[in-house]
């Protein structure tokens, strides 16, 4: 325990200096771009991150420069290649501080990964009578590849229910979990609502049960220090988009014995040893599980853009976007008109609201005007709005180069809403 | 600042909002239908009342933004009194309107208190707002299996 203070201590001391935003923004080539005549003011965060310029210089070289389809290549662009995209597999593991580095399977993203656990790894475990236990908060992307199972094998899906700070109801959680559970699927962090989730003690108690926990970590990533061997959890996906890298490339982490026992879910080239008509050789986990040409040029970035939020650090990160959803909070609550969904006691910075007698598209439309781009729907979690009662939000989702500026920004744009309404 | 927002939310579109008229359902309708935009999980349900070939009554329910609303609200006020074959032709002059399709000089000509949405063709995202009521409409007009979604 003195060990752990000793290391925390160390940590803020580390980020004593103030964090330098100014600095931050200067890699960020989009975020100097006008929106009408004003400055951008980018808060759709939760949906897709924008990119350092480190990350774009590494696609550019890598197709000005790099370009070879890898594992197979003697020659010497493709064994480049194949160092390149192997070493972001490195890259990964210890960002997710994963034991071993054959535990990190590239993916197209979130969805992609959470599909192959369903298809390969619960699918052939779960019968009639089992039951899949996800929450009330989850994406849309971790309920129909669990929907799709269960129509597959009669399996059905339970639902742990949200407070109306939109946090877990953990009592109903250990209740839910029970002889019938035969895996659990939850996020890190609510993009609706932004509720950090307890996963560590969640996934302690299913495997008390001897059950399974896959952990949604899409927007875990982008704003906490991320360890999934002290989350101990059997699954962990995330989104490169989502952590300022490329889009259309992420990864699974699994846990080395489960992957061994896991079927290819897709077949194709590279995930071979041998093939013939009379049978076929599966390749090694992690490569059986990456049919075909993978997105190698996103890999390749989605390892820059590691190396680019690792710099910074993540505790530093966490610690200023804590700052301003505190500064964020504090001008909300003098909004009138203005209702936060999502009033969670350990929370992202994501701030999803509603205002009184205007539709949330009529106020993106009039924030846009005004440079301000923020989500406005369902987010991807219907029945985060059902429990809430609304059929829609805003949201404003922050990263470590939004400023308290931008935040002011929108408060003075939802009083123009008002206006416009009044 | 307020200017920009007024292109859009003009006096007419926030009036209609706030006091939408023929906001009710006609129980005795000859035609119906309810239209689903899933984006935003806005719907609509239009019904009709006919004497002959001409619109006696129209009426909406539903819930959706300021454009939605206000699109409804206006839409069954200019369609009082018109032919079947007139309705549709106001729905596709509505449609090259708000789309940008048409010239919008020539289109809002005539359009009466249907120009107000002229404003619309520039926020492509909103589209689909202004066209919901509208798109259910013809479905009523055609009587088809009722059911429209923008998507």
């Amino acid at each position: 325990m003195s060990e752990v203070n000793a290391s925390m201590v160390a940590g803020q001391r580390g980020t004593v200096e103030p964090f330098d935003v100014a600095r931050i923004r200067e890699d960020f080539p989009i975020l100097r771009q006008t929106v009408r005549d004003k400055p951008l003011v980018y808060l759709d965060n939760a949906a897709t991150t924008q990119k350092p310029q480190a990350v774009i210089d590494t696609l550019l070289q890598y197709y000005g420069a790099q370009n070879a389809n890898i594992h197979r290549g003697v020659y010497r662009l493709s064994v480049k290649a194949t160092e390149l995209y192997e070493e972001a597999r490195r890259k990964v593991r210890r960002f997710l501080n994963a034991s071993r580095v054959e535990e990190i399977v590239f993916t197209s993203g979130t969805t992609d990964a959470i599909n192959l656990v369903a298809q390969s790894y619960v699918r052939p475990r779960v019968s009639r009578g089992d039951e899949i236990l996800l929450t009330e908060m989850e994406h849309h992307s971790n309920i129909v590849p669990w929907q799709l199972l269960c129509e597959q094998t009669g399996a059905t899906i339970r639902v742990v229910p949200i407070n109306e700070a939109g946090e877990l109801e953990m009592n109903r959680f250990h209740e839910l979990l029970t002889d019938r559970t035969k895996f659990v699927a939850i996020s890190h962090v609510s993009n609706a609502l932004g509720t950090i989730n307890p996963v560590a003690e969640m996934v302690a108690a299913a495997h008390e049960r001897g059950v399974s926990v896959l952990v949604d970590g899409a927007q875990g990533v982008p704003h906490l220090p991320v360890d999934v061997t002290a989350i101990d959890c059997d699954f962990y996906a995330f989104s490169g988009h989502k952590v300022f890298g490329p889009t259309g490339v992420g990864a699974l982490h699994a846990k080395y014995e489960l992957l061994e026992e896991m079927p290819p879910w897709r077949g194709g080239g590279d995930m071979i040893k041998s093939v013939s008509f009379d049978g076929t050789v599966y390749n090694d986990v992690p490569y059986k599980f990456e049919a075909g040409t993978p997105n190698i040029a996103g890999v390749i970035g989605l390892g820059a853009a590691l190396d680019y939020v690792s710099a910074i650090g993540l505790s530093a990160i966490a610690e200023y976007e804590g700052r301003l959803l505190d500064h964020a909070t504090r001008v909300f609550s003098s909004l009138p008109h203005v209702r936060v969904i999502g009033t969670a006691a350990e929370k992202a910075s994501v701030m999803s609201f509603v205002v009184d007698d205007v539709h949330p598209h009529d106020v993106g439309t009039i924030l846009d005007q005004q440079g301000i781009a923020v989500r406005t729907g369902h987010h991807c979690a219907q029945p985060v709005m059902t429990h809430f009662g609304v059929p829609a939000t805003v949201r404003a989702s922050l990263a470590f180069y939004n400023t308290t500026a931008e935040i002011d920004a929108l408060a003075t744009g939802l009083n123009e809403v008002i206006a416009v309404f009044e | 600042m307020m200017n920009d927002s007024m292109e859009l939310y003009q006096d007419v579109i926030l009036d209609h909002n706030k006091s939408p008229r023929n906001q009710r359902r006609i129980e005795v309708a000859d035609r119906k239908a309810v239209g689903y935009n899933p984006l935003c999980g806005d719907h609509v349900s239009v019904t009709i009342k006919l004497d002959g070939d001409v619109v006696s009554d129209v009426a909406f329910e539903g819930s959706g933004c300021a454009i939605s609303t206000a699109s409804a609200s206006l839409m069954t006020e200019s369609l009082k009194g018109k032919t079947l074959e007139e309705a549709k032709h106001l729905f596709e002059r509505f449609h090259g309107l708000v789309t940008g399709e048409t010239e919008q000089l020539e289109e809002a000509e005539g359009m009466g208190k249907l120009a107000v949405f002229s404003g619309v063709c520039n926020y492509p995202a909103r589209v689909k707002c202004a066209t919901l009521a509208w798109h259910t409409l013809k479905a009523a007009l055609e009587n088809d299996d009722g059911k429209v979604t923008t998507e």
